[in-house]
């Protein structure tokens, strides 16, 4: 009995150390989801296929909170790109959108041949020929739903995208682990990015996506380091007395914007990551953080509190002239574009509580999104829709994300130890 | 003000007696599952605690001085008790003279990188304070940690009180 006891600790602790495990759960979605099937893809090779194509789509649709997908064993015939179908026996059980396929393996990977049917007008609307490597059949099927959200919704999907985000636990022996993981945005194929025994925060990806830039206390102090993900290649950028906080890559990759206090109070500077030249943008005794770059790479928006309590500016890096952008509210903090930049997201307290909220720039018109309470760190997939955020669930820190109208919202529990910071991949 | 501190020191006691209570939970249970490395650990640290503080006492001239410094919500201003206990280090520290860090803290709500903003304020308060009470400022480091290592991992008031913090070192 006591061995037992035994083993399900080592168990959880290994459990809680090697992965936290993200999983989806729909909070909420549109009141009518589109009515999709998508049937099981058909394996030319006779063998047994590498990834349940269909099953990981499905997901995926359902998942976006838009689609509906049927139950496989509610399907009555079992259809493949070229083969007849039967739209009637579709049209019964209210199917608007069909999806068939077929998959192989070649020389260089795998190939999915992919067939979508409207099927109220009983026609083709897509067919496409879908390539991955031999062991990313995740991938292809990410990339399916990918044309099938598209074409149906006009969006660009999100469902081959990743994202990285912190996470900290306790060892054995009391010590805290910090981890930077790395994660399809369905929490899947998580891996560790970096790990260390002092903290980690602030990660942000570089616009091509191919690295990453964060903070971390490892030498005793803070200091804002990038590495390379395919290599793991590390380069500490900055060094300085006090704060080095923030790191935000300009759109063009070449200058990365941070917060530092080597002046005496927190200041906004931007460094030329090839020439580590700085220029400082802001000069004002009150804290000047959280920097992040306007899509054509000539402003900045950070949170200051010169006027009193946090709110949100913008500066143009040329002529530092200065404006601010948020009024509503006596707390707006950390400002995310979206790549358009139409909307900001930030941390905004109402009441006492801080949500996540989202001003539309062009109408000057705020809404919050969250209703929970201690909600923070947004960021926003490419595609400009999801707003993914740190927030507190059953006393644990837990990923959630939120459609920037606020109509669908999801969660990502994990299964151990607590999860924040999420920065979404531009691609 | 005093009877918040008063209350600080109340919780705190109550967090240690938890913290305690639910480490002898697990001494025993490891120990009857046959894992001795817990449980062998803990009762090191049993004895070598009290052992070690006798002579902490006859030796370390700062024995018994306040180090945690606690602050109001989105405040860095030092309270009285603060700069009382401040008082008594600095003069510790002028006769006796060493380097010290100080480590700021914020509580969790609130963003992450204000946070790290804010408890460096907090931290170069007490420095500011202990340097015009004569303490070498070259002596003095300051770092902050933000939200990101709180004292006590909860949502509540109290814990939220408890992460304020300045801690000397």
């Amino acid at each position: 009995m006591f061995q037992r006891v035994a083993v399900g600790i080592v168990f959880l602790f290994v459990s809680l150390v090697s992965h936290a495990q993200l999983t989806i759960e729909i909070t909420q979605g549109i009141d009518r989801p589109t009515q999709i099937a998508v049937v099981p893809f058909r394996w030319d090779d006779g063998g047994s296929a590498p990834e349940n194509f269909a099953s990981v789509i499905s997901e995926d649709l359902r998942r976006s909170g838009l689609f509906n997908a049927m139950s496989v064993s509610n399907m009555l015939s079992f259809p493949y790109p070229g083969s007849t179908i039967s739209f009637r026996d579709w049209r019964i059980t209210d199917t608007e959108y069909l999806l068939t396929g077929t998959a192989r393996t070649t020389a260089d990977g795998i190939e999915a041949v992919i067939e979508l049917h409207n099927v109220i007008s009983q026609n083709l609307v897509m067919r496409k020929t879908v390539y991955g490597g031999h062991n990313n059949g995740r991938d292809v099927a990410h990339r399916i739903a990918d044309l099938v959200y598209e074409t149906v919704t006009g969006i660009p999907g999100i469902f081959g995208t990743k994202i990285i985000y912190v996470t900290d636990g306790t060892m054995m022996d009391g010590s805290k682990r910090y981890r930077l993981m790395l994660a399809d945005q369905d929490g899947a194929r998580e891996q560790i990015i970096t790990e260390s025994s002092q903290p980690l925060m602030s990660p942000t990806w570089s616009p091509d996506g191919t690295h990453v830039a964060y903070v971390s206390f490892e030498t005793g102090r803070p200091a804002i380091f990038t590495q390379e993900l395919g290599t793991g290649q590390r380069e500490q950028l900055t060094n300085f007395r006090g704060i080095n906080g923030a790191p935000s890559w300009s759109p063009d990759g070449t200058k990365m914007a941070m917060s530092l206090s080597k002046d005496g109070n927190p200041e906004i500077y931007v460094m030329d990551i090839a020439s580590k030249t700085f220029e400082r943008i802001t000069n004002h005794f009150a804290i000047d953080t959280e920097p992040n770059w306007t899509p054509d790479g000539e402003n900045l928006v950070f949170t200051s509190d010169r006027g009193g309590r946090p709110q949100i500016y913008q500066i143009n890096l040329d002529s530092k002239r200065l404006r601010r952008i948020t009024f509503e509210g006596d707390y707006n903090a950390r400002p995310r574009l979206s790549i358009d930049g139409r909307y900001l997201v930030m941390v905004h307290r109402r009441d006492g509580q801080y949500h996540i909220a989202v001003q539309d720039l062009e109408l000057d018109r705020l809404i919050i999104v969250t209703e929970t309470s201690l909600d923070e760190s947004p960021t926003i997939a490419p595609n400009s829709a999801m707003v993914m955020y740190a927030t507190k669930w059953q006393g644990r820190g837990i990923l959630s994300a939120v459609s920037l109208d606020a109509g669908i919202k999801y969660r990502l529990p994990a299964q151990a130890g607590d999860v924040r910071e999420p920065a979404w991949s531009p691609n | 003000m005093k009877i918040m501190f008063k209350y600080l020191a109340l919780s705190f006691l109550i967090s240690v007696l938890v913290a305690c209570s639910s480490t002898s939970t697990e001494d025993s249970s490891s120990s009857s599952d046959g894992m001795d490395s817990s449980s062998s650990s803990a009762s090191t640290s049993g004895v070598g605690a009290g052992s070690t503080s006798v002579s902490d006492d006859n030796m370390d001239p700062e024995a018994g001085l306040e180090s945690v410094f606690y602050f109001e919500f989105d405040e860095s201003t030092l309270t009285a008790s603060t700069r009382a206990a401040l008082d008594a280090y600095a003069a510790v520290l002028r006769s006796s003279p060493r380097n010290i860090r100080l480590e700021g803290h914020a509580d969790e709500r609130g963003t992450r990188e204000y946070n790290i903003a804010l408890g460096e304020r907090r931290a170069k308060s007490v420095a500011d304070y202990l340097i015009a009470s004569g303490v070498s400022a070259s002596r003095i480091e300051t770092i902050s940690y933000g939200e990101e290592r709180p004292a006590v991992s909860a949502s509540t008031p109290s814990a939220w009180a408890q992460n304020r913090r300045v801690e000397l070192k």
